[in-house]
């Protein structure tokens, strides 16, 4: 099992794109090596925002789908 | 007879409607004033002449300008008089007048995968370079083109006389596979199952080619293995709207003009005059176009023949694909 994140945001029912500005300045105030976890609804949230993660260059530690949303464990690097 | 019909028959009104055999300039309801439509192939205009649009309109026209749904600015309001300065002040920063009436029509597009997230294809440089030849090219009835980056088709490329879509197939790199289920559920076309070893399989019968599977994987485990156009003809909105049908499928960039030179042949060659591309198709038979595409695609052809698969019940809802008529051997 990963260590547990250092913050928790939940994104479920947070709307496109606000979900990924929220996501994004998390993980801007976050230190390198910090760990965050995001709870993102199914469908447009998981595409627009995990690209966003995979291109700025986070690095995803973990994903587990649930009903209906994700549960993303991204790392600061 | 008004002062401003007469001024449409002086010389240099009609030197500048000789110029404009393309049309581009549609008569008002007001007498004597004319709509100019101008050439923006996928609805790209550089700021430059963005700007001498707007100079023209606030000059010759009433300082407002209208945006056609085919992504083309118009302006309206030009006196029939000042036709030949608004042509010659546009064209002076480059800006060129576009068609109507029975003929190539300027190409849309969405913003393509240059910056818009969703389009896995390059869809503006198409709709520059088809535009620009084939333009204006006189065909039994108007042509539509356009091209989509991807199959969410902002562009409406299934109500196109002749549509491309961005497809994009999938790949699996096992080795970066962590097993999450993300892709699976990311398809909402119920393609991807867990097969042996827990690892994602995508149903080729069921996969629309859109690649929100690539987009959900945080891993780079789903990847992107080939990029192409999906290809559809005869559609058209209007009084009596018609569904595209779909011919081909993973056709490459490099075939996509002789798609449309081959599409234009066999229209001009069966279609009577004033009967559009889909209408030409239910009365000669759709096997007929068929067989004319497919020494310009090939195999790409057969891959989107088969519309009993379950892809193209989803893709049209409703029972729509019914209605088609069967495809034959061609």
């Amino acid at each position: 099992m990963p260590q547990p994140p250092d913050q928790i945001v939940d994104l479920r029912g947070t709307p496109c794109p606000l979900n990924w500005v929220k996501a994004k300045l998390r993980l801007e105030e976050m230190r390198s090596g910090q760990r965050l976890e995001i709870l993102l609804d199914n469908g447009d949230p998981i595409l627009n925002v995990s690209r966003t993660i995979k291109s700025e260059g986070y690095r995803i530690v973990q994903a587990i789908p649930h009903d209906g949303y994700v549960q993303l464990l991204v790392e600061k690097t | 007879m008004s002062d401003r019909v007469e001024n449409s028959n002086t010389p240099a009104a009609q030197t500048a409607a000789e110029d404009l055999k393309a049309g581009g300039f549609i008569p008002q309801r007001q007498p004597g004033k004319i709509t100019i439509r101008c050439k923006t192939p996928g609805g790209r205009i550089s700021s430059e002449r963005l700007e001498r649009i707007a100079q023209v309109a606030a000059k010759f026209g009433q300082g407002m300008v209208h945006l056609s749904v085919r992504q083309s600015p118009e302006i309206p309001y030009v006196d029939l008089s000042d036709l030949e300065a608004v042509v010659r002040e546009l064209g002076e920063a480059g800006q060129e007048i576009a068609s109507c009436g029975k003929r190539f029509r300027v190409a849309t597009a969405c913003g393509g995968c240059e910056y818009n997230p969703n389009a896995w294809t390059e869809t503006q440089r198409l709709a520059q370079e088809s535009t620009a030849r084939f333009f204006g090219e006189d065909t039994p009835h108007k042509f539509k083109v356009c091209f989509a980056g991807c199959v969410r088709d902002c562009v409406r490329s299934r109500a196109a006389d002749l549509g491309f879509q961005g497809l994009v197939e999938p790949k699996l790199a096992p080795e970066n596979c962590t097993r999450c289920g993300l892709c699976l559920q990311a398809c909402q076309e119920e393609a991807l199952q867990m097969g042996e070893d827990q690892l994602p399989v995508r149903d080729l019968d069921r996969c629309i080619s859109c690649g929100d599977c690539i987009k959900a994987c945080l891993f780079d485990a789903m990847i992107p293995h080939r990029l192409g156009h999906g290809v559809f003809a005869g559609g058209k909105h209007g009084k009596h709207p018609h569904a595209a049908y779909p011919l081909a499928q993973f056709v490459g960039d490099a075939q996509v003009h002789a798609v449309i030179a081959a599409t234009l042949s066999w229209y001009r060659e069966h279609g009577k005059r004033g009967e559009r591309l889909g209408d030409v198709l239910d009365r000669v038979g759709v096997d007929s176009y068929r067989r004319a595409l497919k020494l310009v695609v090939g195999d790409a052809l057969l891959a989107a023949a088969d519309l009993t698969k379950p892809r193209w019940k989803r893709v049209y809802c409703r029972g729509l694909v019914e209605t088609f008529p069967p495809y034959g051997e061609v």
